[in-house]
């Protein structure tokens, strides 16, 4: 087990690494900008898991904490000039206090009535930054990005790097809780909610927990956005194609492990990079919508539980 | 209804309890005091309302009136998890196991939620307390098999074993037999047998009546949401109103 953790921060300590070396390497500022979506990606299918996956409590809000991240970097830089940390770790601050608040409201709601609630949040806040006109209300917000730190050639790609710190520091969260009891806790009330109150397991404290983690990682991923894209407004911030998307990433990497997400928000992110290059950003949807439709018809369990059962099957293949 | 002489204090009191869904009383003003170490067999006809006075005991369920008091200390108004923690435990009449887990992951839960917080314990320990229980309850050598490739009598006693894996001072379970072959049922008569010789206490409900009149020092009836009869479980038997609402002679 503790050679697994040791290759586990190898892994990671390279990936930012390697990560920062690109920065360093590649001249052309495109990779960056479609690479730094990507890696978004990955942080808000992993933190998604942590609840959808974990504890089986589908979140449709995704938007909604990724909006309020965007929007909490965006008051900070006005009204205080803060810095990219600050920003960031402010968002995750409010995200996790708006992952207890939304908890305490709708985690006693099971199954799709937590859902349908989630999808009500985020049309909430939505309204209320639109009308929010200190903001910038439903015009939207231009931002000015402040110069770059100096080992940095640009803003853009130090963006970059932080999006893949807050990967690392999304990965390493959930495989934690996977690992442990934190983690057994939650599967065992996804898979039996009052067998596991009656085997001892706090269900409500749990669930509140593993809310409050996904939308701190939810909100952080979404704060560096008002600076990469140096403009906000409430109608892309909250846009619900996130939460579909990233919903979309987890049930088709497979959400059984930290892995499964980092699978599916890589295959997908690259897939609509690519397609919105050659063809448009709109076929995105159509794209999604196939994807999603064919792994729930062939692979419920996504890309993680299809290499599981081809494996086992290998396997008991050679045995025969 | 204690027998005379009794001094020590009860385990499990159960005070005017009632429990209504909408319009229909399921619970009447049940009362009923349960002692350390005793063996109690729980009968009546179905819907009688002995799995709602299980579900209220172990918190399934918010009782409309009345107490639940566990070892002193009020318990009524306690969520599920913490009243395991207290030691009551529980097996369900339909077995709701873990279907993700293994068997021996479906005691790790209790291994790591219901005993005692804060204690570290190395995981090659708890692996053995884990495999200890699973010895006890014939089911050592399914301990890595998943919980969905059992049979149903070893679903059985997964549910008693995972409820025995919290450390528990009271032990219900409800209608562990149900369904089994005659020689399953022995083996599982058996086992609460040996748990009850560890001083653990039990309540049994059970619609085989040999296994009650051999596992119960006291049988309790329920009908309608009232107890009708209590006491040994011959004089139960005999009792006409038993015979009237459970046998339906």
């Amino acid at each position: 087990m503790k050679r697994n953790s040791v290759a586990f921060w190898g892994a990671m300590a390279l990936f930012l690494v390697a990560v920062f070396l690109m920065t360093k390497v590649v001249g052309n500022e495109y990779p960056f900008f479609a690479g730094y979506v990507i890696l978004q990606f990955i942080v808000l299918a992993v933190a998604w898991s942590i609840l959808g996956g974990y504890a089986g409590y589908v979140n449709f809000g995704t938007n909604a904490f990724f909006g309020v991240g965007i929007y909490t970097a965006v008051f900070l830089t006005k009204a205080f000039g803060a810095s990219l940390a600050v920003q960031i770790v402010t968002a995750a601050a409010v995200g996790a206090l708006l992952g207890l608040a939304v908890g305490l409201l709708t985690l006693r709601m099971q199954g799709i009535f937590f859902s349908i609630a989630t999808i009500a949040l985020s049309i909430v806040i939505e309204t209320s930054v639109t009308n929010w006109r200190y903001v910038g209300g439903a015009a939207g917000i231009q931002l000015q990005r402040p110069p770059a730190l100096e080992m940095f050639h640009s803003y853009l790609q130090m963006l970059f790097f932080v999006q893949a710190m807050l990967v690392v520091l999304a990965i390493a969260t959930a495989r934690y809780i996977q690992r442990s009891w934190i983690g057994r806790g939650l599967q065992a009330l996804k898979d039996d909610e009052l067998a596991a109150e009656c085997t001892g397991v706090p269900t409500l404290r749990l669930k509140l927990l593993a809310c409050v983690i996904s939308g701190a990682l939810m909100c952080a991923a979404g704060a560096p956005g008002a600076m990469y894209l140096q403009y906000a407004d409430p109608s892309s911030a909250f846009n619900l194609n996130y939460s579909v998307t990233v919903l979309a990433m987890a049930l088709i990497g497979g959400t059984a492990h930290w892995i499964g997400p980092v699978i599916g928000a890589i295959v997908l992110g690259v897939t609509q990079q690519l397609l919105a290059v050659t063809i448009s950003s709109e076929v995105n949807v159509l794209v999604l919508g196939v994807m999603l439709v064919l792994f729930v018809v062939a692979a419920p369990e996504g890309i993680l539980g299809l290499v599981r059962r081809i494996v086992t099957r290998r396997r008991a293949g050679g045995e025969a | 209804m204690t027998s005379a002489g009794e001094t020590t204090q009860p385990l499990l009191k159960i005070e005017a309890l009632t429990k209504r869904f909408g319009g229909f009383v399921a619970l009447d003003n049940v009362s009923v005091d349960i002692h350390p170490g005793e063996r109690l067999g729980l009968i009546g006809p179905n819907g009688s309302g002995k799995t709602t006075l299980i579900n209220c005991i172990s918190g399934a369920f918010r009782v409309d009136a009345g107490t639940v008091t566990f070892g002193g200390e009020d318990v009524t108004r306690l969520p599920p998890h913490v009243r395991t923690r207290r030691g009551i435990a529980r097996s369900f009449q339909i077995p709701r196991p873990f279907r993700s887990m293994t068997v021996a992951e479906n005691l790790m839960v209790a291994l790591d939620f219901a005993t005692v917080a804060g204690s570290f314990v190395p995981e090659a320990q708890r692996r053995d307390t884990v495999m200890s229980v699973l010895t006890r309850t014939g089911l050592a050598s399914k301990a890595d098999i998943s919980t969905t490739r059992l049979s149903q009598v070893e679903l059985r006693k997964m549910e008693l074993a995972r409820a025995m894996a919290t450390h528990p001072k009271l032990l219900i379970s409800d209608e562990a037999m149900a369904g089994l072959s005659t020689s399953e049922v022995d083996e599982v008569l058996d086992l609460l047998l040996a748990l009850a010789a560890q001083d653990i206490t039990i309540i049994m409900i059970e619609h085989i009546m040999q296994a009650v009149m051999r596992f119960s020092q006291r049988v309790m009836c329920l009908d309608a949401g009232k107890i009708i009869a209590i006491g040994a479980p011959d004089e139960v038997m005999a009792n006409r109103r038993v015979q009237e609402a459970y046998l339906g002679t």
